[in-house]
């Protein structure tokens, strides 16, 4: 991961007080932006990444040296089209692509590992807010991420509520459910019982906890399809073998295909960060903030929301989309709710679904042309 | 645009809040919102015309209207449109119920099955009537719920519900309907418009 000369950085020198009580001051955002900013400053895009997502969005990732994660919907052109509109994407705060976060050193110069403070999406928003000040922009035309990128977009518009013109949570919920933080522990244990672990004290990228990480990605990615998409795509399929072998090794495609996104996503991955930021994910839940009522984390906002659910995601369901829905409306807020029919399970917000892409593309452009 | 979305456009002043159900590709909401700078929202169960709505610029929620109107607040519209779809509801009173108690004015539209040449389609070639307002087969109809406009007239009399306005429309021609003219409204008009509170 020896990718410092492309990350850009913002240190902020403000300090930002966190959840868990603690201060953190002189910390680096890392960014990337693409398209330009408008003399107005009124065409620009903040987008928020999933999980294991980072400020790469579109374009060569310099780190992994392929398509950024969002390639499908941002560039010229595209849903969100960088010849009108200025994106803006971060790492979040606890990540491992430049942002402060476990792998980073403490004033004593040494590694924090899970010394790092635990962080939350609250938290993740209120550094990411920075960026606001540092490109001089007002107000964004529009915020926007799917599954934990669609938690920071609903914390982030109840934080700064006239900071936004427009709202786009994807395939994402405002309170993760027993199942959600039940598959990320399960990914945490797995890291945690890897020997190399050492209690978040693993230094060098040979003893890193790999296979544990690995197993978190591999339970995770099945989180992300669908059965239906899952069996379209592999069903019993051998892999490279005319016949079962009797053994342990991969005779399926499927366990082949798992084994493979483990291991790339081990030399992409710190796997402190994963566990700091699952944790983040499972501590939200923005209705609690407002003493169980949702809608009142929206009440001061005119921003026009958008929200987009997919008919195969078991992962953040229709229904916890709808909910969201539910809350705006009944404060009468201005919201567009649409369901989009795919069988790529979760994972439909970052592939070629066309149907979503030209509702999030008509969205925007609609949206930017009454501005 | 169709002369029932004039007539429906006409009953409602500039600058108001309105929620359309059923809105289908969105056209009556486009023309409210471009022509009376209406605070438009549509309610639309089919993804395609949800798509062309957004297409428009319009704000629309995919939708069933017998489960999610209820999300919406007592009166938050000035008016709620049904333009022909309540006889295609599991439950028309209930959904009737729900217009009346999110908006502060509900229109609905009826095609109208008292329409003479619905009788007549009935009555002489002796199978299901099919006409320009109800164009499907019997086997293929949205349509659970036919009524007339007398029967529609009678229902809201019996709910309690106030009529503002109750209009005839047969292609262009537009009339009102009272108590007195109620019988022969009901064999000319092919669909009614009905203003209604409660």
């Amino acid at each position: 991961m020896n990718t410092e000369k492309n990350i850009k950085t913002l240190i902020v020198k403000k300090p930002l007080k966190l959840d868990c009580g603690k201060t953190i001051n002189d910390f680096p955002i890392a960014y990337e932006t693409y398209g330009s900013l408008n003399s107005k400053k009124d065409n620009a895009i903040l987008v928020f990444h999933a999980l294991t997502g980072d400020q790469f969005v579109t374009g060569i990732n310099p780190a992994t040296n392929k398509e950024g994660w969002w390639s499908y919907a941002v560039g010229p052109d595209k849903a969100i089209d960088t010849n009108k509109y200025f994106v803006i994407c971060s790492n979040v705060i606890g990540g491992c692509m430049g942002s402060y976060g476990p792998s980073h050193k403490d004033p004593n110069q040494k590694i924090f590992g899970t010394n790092f403070p635990v962080i939350t999406i609250n938290d993740m928003v209120n550094a990411q807010y920075n960026l606001l000040d540092h490109f001089g922009i007002d107000k964004l035309f529009s915020i926007t991420g799917g599954s934990m990128g669609g938690m920071q977009v609903l914390q982030f518009i109840s934080n700064f509520p006239d900071k936004a013109k427009t709202v786009i949570p994807i395939a994402t919920t405002s309170s993760h459910s027993a199942q959600n933080i039940a598959f990320n522990e399960l990914g945490r244990q797995a890291i945690t019982a890897d020997s190399n672990w050492k209690d978040g004290n693993y230094t060098s990228n040979e003893t890193n906890p790999g296979k544990g990480l690995a197993v978190a990605r591999m339970a995770a990615h099945i989180t992300y399809l669908s059965k239906k998409g899952l069996q379209e795509k592999f069903g019993r399929k051998l892999q490279e073998r005319e016949d079962l072998k009797f053994g342990f090794d991969a005779d399926f495609q499927i366990e082949s295909y798992l084994r493979y996104q483990g291991s790339v996503f081990v030399d992409r991955f710190d796997a402190n960060s994963y566990l700091y930021i699952t944790r983040a994910m499972d501590y939200f839940d923005l209705a609690k903030q407002f003493n169980g009522n949702l809608s009142e984390a929206f009440k001061n906002t005119n921003a026009k929301f958008f929200i987009i659910s997919f008919t195969s995601d078991w992962l953040y369901p229709t229904q916890e989309n709808k909910d969201i829905v539910i809350a705006l409306n009944s404060i009468g807020a201005d919201v567009g709710f649409v369901e989009i029919e795919s069988d790529k399970g979760h994972d439909s917000f970052l592939l070629d679904v066309p149907d979503f892409l030209s509702a999030l593309k008509n969205f925007l452009d609609k949206s930017y042309e009454e501005n | 645009m169709k002369n029932e979305f004039q007539v429906i456009a006409d009953l409602i002043e500039k600058d108001k809040k309105v929620l359309d159900v059923g809105c289908a590709d969105g056209t009556l909401m486009k023309f409210l919102k471009d022509n009376k700078n209406i605070n438009i929202r549509g309610l639309e169960i089919s993804k395609e015309r949800v798509q062309e709505c957004i297409a428009k610029g319009l704000t629309v929620i995919e939708g069933n209207a017998e489960k999610d109107l209820k999300q919406f607040p007592d009166k938050s519209f000035d008016y709620v449109i049904l333009s022909q779809t309540l006889q295609a509801f599991l439950n028309p009173e209930l959904v009737l119920d729900e217009l009346l108690r999110v908006g502060k004015k509900a229109i609905v539209t009826i095609p109208n099955f008292g329409y003479w040449k619905v009788r007549f389609h009935l009555l002489f070639k002796g199978t299901m009537p099919i006409t320009k307002t109800l164009p499907d087969e019997w086997y293929n109809t949205p349509n659970l719920h036919m009524c007339t406009i007398k029967d529609f007239f009678h229902f809201v009399k019996s709910k309690d519900i106030k009529i503002f306005k109750s209009l005839a429309l047969n292609n262009l021609n537009k009339s009102t309907i009272n108590e007195s003219n109620l019988g022969v409204k009901n064999l000319f008009a092919d669909l009614g418009i009905f203003l209604i509170e409660k």
